[in-house]
């Protein structure tokens, strides 16, 4: 199997970017990953973007109307689009391009500007419904996770306590971070159990805010990283992904089984089987606090109930044993839901590149995972890199 | 390599193409290709489906097709992938609804925002990098349940520059015929050749929605719609859903299968805007071609390929369409159809099965319908409109106004 690095990273300030069009923001994180890998467009023969709903945006075929700002101008261009797991799924998709032999150098650009979507976001979460079944209950995506994470704390006695110490975790990293929307280096645990409850027990402190943005990524296959003399490749051992059923109400929502299946796939690739120990930092999905720990039991890097513990624990800090969201996650630094692939894939790159700046995890790290999780309740993407 | 569309300059015009060249790349000769179509399943195509949802349509096309291929989708199959777009199927996140009907739930599926020819090209490349070795690849049109095609068409466009001036988007495939004929010198008569003969051809085909005996002077007194398009000349939406199963060499041995081979795919973009495109050719099909070409080893593709299956969403796009992939010259594809040598007995068969304007236009569907009915062909399943002694056959999409995004897949009867 061909080996695949990732090369370059970039990303934009997450924030509500109305000044600028989704090209626009495109652009600017195409050419952030470009100048970090040292290459120009001539260089790239593929281009794979991700974006979520076309809804967001209010554009039929979103793909298409931005690619020049991705520079798909006159190339081999896709988009993929697994909901809220495409943050993770496109450098997979941008591995297989690269992989297969067909191409050697990828460009791999996510997008999502979710500001235009008025007077909320939440209404195009309106429409992902099964029409017939779940529709005319006019559910909310809120509503849905309230439910999986009471499941989660009921089946495992957790209190909210230990879940609100990840929002404080990660919002406090986020303040290394240039582009974070939401860091507060003075947040406790109190602020996030006094915040407003939204749909019990989801609080507004428990959820990453809507936001806009882009990252992009340079990857490259080993001919490339040579040909180019990369110094510091960061190499993609390991993919997995899997979709559960859309019947979500038909499974026990206190595990993410298809987390696990992607995690199992991705973990065989890498030839890793002890993730608790072969793995020495990770950046879970973390789009609510409790997705954080779900997600950690969903790569077998906690058992299960066992997540919170760790957290309490001080495990998972930037300086603990096994870091979680060092990056300051998407409850910090913002969730432009397939933008996040910036916090996730290009975090991994960055903190094993020694690129990480303030954020940079103290101790020697070799591999780390991710994931990004998506649709309803019911998408992994898993991708495991190494120096 | 030297640039996915490698550095051949035989037939097409790529001047404006950036190439580079890595010898120790090229020197290899390209990539060993292993991948083949060992199941086609087709439900459809209609006009209509009321009785159907389209997980029914798709499960329809998924049960013929894991048949087909002699696969249990819980067991052989390892990973899916379905090509949609949000708009067309009326969901916020249709990628939710993927898995079940095509017995996929708890296992590796993916959404490809493209045509089914773009998902083709995953499951393919998903082989390729000898992670999975059986894919299968769905695509589907439940386009009727759609009140507003129209509407969703217009949010296509550029939302600040061309959205405001309203109007039906179509108007861009009217100016794009325009350009096209002036430039290559094909007329109109040329165009509604294209539809004689697709509506014709698709009277043998038992899936196509639109067949119909029209001849030459039906369509070019048909109410004009676009001008110079006519409204005989644009393709009839359908409903209807195919589904491939691609297995890897060695998994098609296994299953004790004879695969059609792919032997090349290619896909390219243009630009997206409308002000800065060039409208007398096709340039995401010359680049897709190329790519493709290259794949494999096909230097001369008029001489090479036996019969094509090309969008003909619009009359003039089955010609543009030839000229761009090099299996006419410019400015010859219209003299060709209107010589019959494009017809099933011609002697370079285009849209044997209908086309998009006989079959009807299965939005996503498209681009994978094309890629079935050559590998029908191919394996002498193509009933009344079978060709014969056919080898080479090539399948060419283009994902519709006001896109200039387009696929191609060459398959072969030999490795």
């Amino acid at each position: 199997m061909r080996k695949v690095a990732v090369i370059g990273a970039g990303m934009t300030l997450f924030r509500r970017r109305l000044m600028e069009t989704p090209k626009e923001l495109c652009f600017e994180a195409t050419r952030m990953a470009l100048d970090s890998a040292g290459i120009e467009l001539k260089d790239v023969d593929a281009v794979i973007s991700g974006s979520a709903p076309d809804g967001f945006d209010g554009v039929h075929m979103k793909g298409e109307y931005y690619s020049d700002g991705c520079g798909a101008y006159g190339k081999p261009y896709m988009r993929v689009f697994v909901g809220g797991g495409t943050g993770v799924f496109s450098a997979i998709s941008g591995w297989y391009h690269i992989a297969s032999g067909l191409a050697d150098i990828a460009l791999v650009v996510n997008e999502e500007k979710m500001s235009s979507c008025q007077p909320h976001p939440q209404s195009v979460f309106a429409h992902i419904w099964d029409p017939i079944l779940d529709r005319p209950l006019k559910p909310n995506l809120i509503w849905i996770f309230a439910m999986e994470m009471n499941r989660y704390m009921t089946v495992h006695k957790i209190k909210k306590e230990d879940i609100a110490l990840v929002a404080v975790k990660n919002k406090r990293n986020a303040v290394d971070h240039p582009c974070a929307q939401l860091a507060d280096p003075n947040i406790t645990v109190d602020d996030v159990l006094n915040s407003e409850v939204l749909a019990w027990p989801v609080q507004r402190l428990d959820i990453s805010p809507p936001s806009d943005g882009a990252a992009a990524l340079v990857m490259a296959s080993e001919d490339a990283v040579k040909r180019l003399h990369v110094e510091t490749p960061v190499w993609m051992k390991g993919v997995g992904w899997c979709i559960d059923s859309t019947m979500w109400t038909d499974r026990d929502l206190y595990f993410p089984e298809y987390v696990a299946r992607a995690a199992k796939m991705a973990y065989k690739m890498a030839k890793i089987d002890n993730p608790r120990k072969q793995i020495d930092f990770a950046e879970p999905y973390d789009p609510f606090d409790y997705k954080e720990l779900h997600h950690m039991e969903g790569l077998l890097l906690a058992k299960k109930g066992e997540a919170p513990i760790m957290t309490r624990e001080g495990v998972t800090q930037r300086d603990g044993d096994l870091p979680t969201c060092p990056s300051g996650g998407l409850l910090g630094v913002g969730n432009p839901i397939a933008a996040t692939m910036g916090v996730k894939i290009g975090e991994l790159y960055w903190q094993l590149s020694g690129q990480a700046g303030k954020r940079q995890i103290p101790h020697e790290i070799k591999t780390g995972v991710t994931n990004a999780w998506g649709d309803l309740m019911q998408y992994g993407a898993v991708a495991v890199m190494g120096v | 390599m030297a640039g996915i569309y490698g550095n051949q300059r035989t037939f097409l015009c790529t001047s404006s193409f950036p190439s580079r060249e890595h010898e120790d790349l090229e020197d290899k000769g390209g990539i060993s290709l292993k991948v083949g179509i060992i199941g086609i399943g087709i439900a459809g195509f209609r006009t209509t489906t009321p009785e159907l949802s389209w997980k029914e349509l798709t499960y329809e096309a998924a049960a013929k097709a894991y048949q087909d291929a002699g696969v249990d989708p819980r067991k052989d199959v390892k990973a899916f992938v379905t090509c949609a777009e949000d708009y067309w199927e009326g969901f916020g996140i249709f990628d939710e609804f993927t898995p079940d009907q095509i017995g996929g739930a708890l296992r590796p599926v993916c959404t490809v925002c493209g045509d089914g020819i773009h998902g083709l090209a995953t499951g393919f490349m998903q082989i390729q990098t000898g992670l999975v070795d059986v894919v299968a690849v769905e695509a589907h049109s439940k386009i009727s349940d759609l009140l507003t095609y129209e509407g969703v068409v217009q949010h296509a466009l550029d939302p600040i520059w061309n959205k405001p001036l309203r109007g039906h988007p179509f108007y861009v495939a009217g100016l794009e015929m325009n350009a096209f004929l002036r430039a290559s010198g094909n007329t109109e008569k040329h165009c509604a050749a294209v539809v004689e003969k697709n509506r014709n051809n698709a009277m043998r085909n038992g899936i196509a929605a639109y067949g119909a005996n029209v001849d030459l002077n039906d369509i070019l007194t048909s109410e004009k719609a676009f001008d110079p398009l006519k409204k005989l000349e644009i393709s009839g939406l359908a409903d209807g859903a195919v589904v491939l199963v691609l297995a890897s060499d060695v998994a098609a041995k296994k299953l004790k299968r004879k695969p059609v081979w792919i032997k090349g795919v290619g896909w390219a973009n243009d630009s997206p805007s409308l002000e800065t495109r060039e409208w007398e050719r096709a340039k995401y099909a010359e680049l897709a071609a190329q790519m493709a070409y290259r794949l494999a080893k096909v230097k001369n593709p008029a001489r090479e390929i036996d019969f094509a299956e090309v969008d003909d969403r619009f009359s003039y796009k089955e010609l543009q369409h030839l000229e761009s992939l090099g299996l006419a010259k410019k400015g010859q594809a219209g003299k060709m159809t209107a010589n019959g040598d494009t017809a099933l007995d011609g002697k370079f068969p285009v849209n044997a099965s209908g086309g998009s304007l006989g079959c009807g236009d299965v939005v996503e569907a498209s681009g994978l319908h094309r890629v079935a009915e050559v590998a029908l062909q191919l394996r002498g399943d193509a009933g009344k409109r079978q060709l014969d002694g056919v080898k080479v056959g090539i399948a060419q999409s283009w994902r519709g106004i006001p896109t200039t995004s387009g696929a191609v897949a060459i398959m072969g009867v030999n490795q």
